[in-house]
């Protein structure tokens, strides 16, 4: 796709004069990283906070009474029982337990609250009309733009602006005024760290982004090192580490599953794929997602083929990186489960050599969530 | 001294007819990002013009590195195993890859001299 068909974000003039590298994402033209780079730009975030572009992520609102109980028809998640100002992670599954998509839900006052991954948005949003748009309304929100603000100074920061926003607590969220604009903002975010998601009327999305990085504590950073974050967070990337081709279950997503929806739930199944994720619950999965850490400096990247001492192949790797707070490379794979076991050694063939890795606890890195 | 540049964005200097010392530029690193790795090539071993000689891992890419000309590598950077950085910082001094002895001379004369590179890069 060339750059002029690319959509573009409401902060993208300020990505170019920050001096951003640009760069195809889901269609967008996006910052993968500014000139300080990808590693300073993971340690600013871990050690302080970084301000993200997020507005590429899909914003909709779910309208009406009926809209909880119509969006558990498709997902395998309690939405019936979320409270108002409560968030919670999600996932869109297939009639075969795939996964079509990963999703936030935050329950308002007057609505449901989803955000969807870029690359899948179009056809969430359809999936969502088709499915449940007779229950409830299904409004997209192209007006509004997605800054995260990520580390563990980002309250500190955020608060400057609306002191109220400290009393949030991870995976919640409420409304504030900030640049003199009405804003969504939940304590969330997807690189492991503390931090906020603010949702912003895109015409005052320059003013905000402007004004939260002439506090002290914030620098941009760009998808690269979101990447890297998100990984060392154990996070899964959407297209990458989940797809159509994995379920919940082999995922390690299982703990999205509320008890209230798992089998003998009150409110079990009845959603696509509920059968063989049931199947699953009782007789367990054949590969599972795992962490990985490399013994040696080599990166081992995404695709890469996990075999034995022998050289059977075990599993595949999905992500990969030279991890910057880790400082070793690290990786998540899908492992078959007799040798998804911590400490367990495997090897990632890389260039035609075996490079040996340790199946390590997931995350990577202790979060830093405020509960 | 002389500097002749690849179409894969590597450089070559010849400093004596013993050894040329081979790099990336600065384009190459500033397109790849932090450099977190380098595969180096092995010292003794003779490449063909083309072949890959080495890899140079950034956090996001794995760049391959090709043999600008026949030759013996003689010496690898062995300071870039542990600060691969030095390929981003100084490219084309302290974060030199490898020396090679280089077979034939025509090689090196026919790769791309420094106007030639500059053109290269503002054709992208």
């Amino acid at each position: 796709m060339s750059a002029d068909t690319l959509q573009r974000t409401p902060l993208h003039d300020l990505h170019l004069e920050l001096g951003a590298k640009m760069v195809a994402f889901a269609g967008y033209a996006m910052p993968v990283n500014y000139p300080g780079g990808i590693i300073a730009e993971h340690r600013q975030c871990r050690e302080s906070a970084a301000l993200f572009d997020v507005s590429h992520m899909g914003q909709l609102r779910l309208v009406g009474d009926d809209a909880g109980a119509a969006l558990e028809t498709l997902v395998p998640v309690d939405v019936v029982d979320l409270a108002v100002g409560k968030q919670r992670y999600a996932l869109f599954t297939n009639s075969a337990g795939g996964i079509l998509d990963d999703l936030m839900i935050a329950r308002r006052p007057k609505d449901l609250w989803v955000v969807v991954n870029a690359a899948c948005k179009v056809a969430d949003t359809q999936h969502l009309m088709t499915h449940i748009g007779h229950r409830c309304q299904v409004v997209p929100m192209p007006e509004r733009a997605l800054l995260a603000l990520q580390g563990q100074k980002a309250v500190r920061a955020l608060a400057r602006l609306a002191d109220g926003v400290s009393r949030l607590t991870f995976m919640t969220g409420a409304s504030f005024e900030l640049a003199g604009a009405e804003c969504f903002v939940t304590r969330s975010g997807y690189t492991g760290e503390d931090g906020f998601e603010i949702s912003v009327p895109a015409e005052a999305a320059v003013a905000l982004a402007k004004l939260l990085l002439a506090q002290p504590e914030v620098k941009p950073a760009g998808l690269g090192a979101r990447d890297t974050l998100r990984l060392e967070a154990g996070l899964c990337l959407y297209g990458h580490d989940i797809d159509v081709n994995t379920t919940p279950i082999e995922a390690g997503l299982s703990w999205a599953i509320q008890k209230v929806r798992r089998p003998g739930g009150a409110r079990a199944g009845h959603y696509p794929g509920a059968d063989p994720i049931a199947a699953q619950f009782a007789t367990g999965v054949a590969v599972k997602r795992v962490g990985l850490q490399g013994l040696e400096r080599i990166p081992v990247r995404e695709g890469s083929v996990l075999v034995d001492a022998h050289g059977h192949k075990l599993g595949r790797v999905t992500s990969g990186t030279l991890a910057p707070t880790v400082n070793q490379p690290i990786a998540m794979a899908y492992l078959a489960v007799n040798h998804a076991i911590a400490n367990h050694e495997v090897y990632a063939e890389v260039r035609g050599k075996r490079q040996p890795m340790r199946v390590t606890a997931l995350p990577f890195v202790p979060p830093g969530y405020v509960r | 001294m002389t500097t002749m540049f690849t179409a894969d964005h590597e450089w070559i200097n010849i400093e004596d007819h013993e050894a040329a010392v081979v790099g990336i530029t600065l384009h190459a690193q500033d397109a790849l990002g932090d450099v977190v790795f380098v595969d180096l090539p092995q010292v003794g071993k003779t490449y063909k013009k083309g072949d890959v000689v080495g890899v140079i891992e950034s956090v996001k890419a794995a760049a391959d590195m090709y043999m600008p000309v026949e030759g013996e590598v003689v010496e690898v950077n062995e300071a870039l195993r542990s600060d691969p950085s030095l390929a981003n910082s100084d490219p084309m001094g302290n974060g030199w890859v490898f020396k090679v002895h280089v077979t034939h001379m025509q090689q090196f004369d026919q790769l791309l001299d420094p106007p030639g590179y500059d053109a290269l890069l503002k054709s992208l």
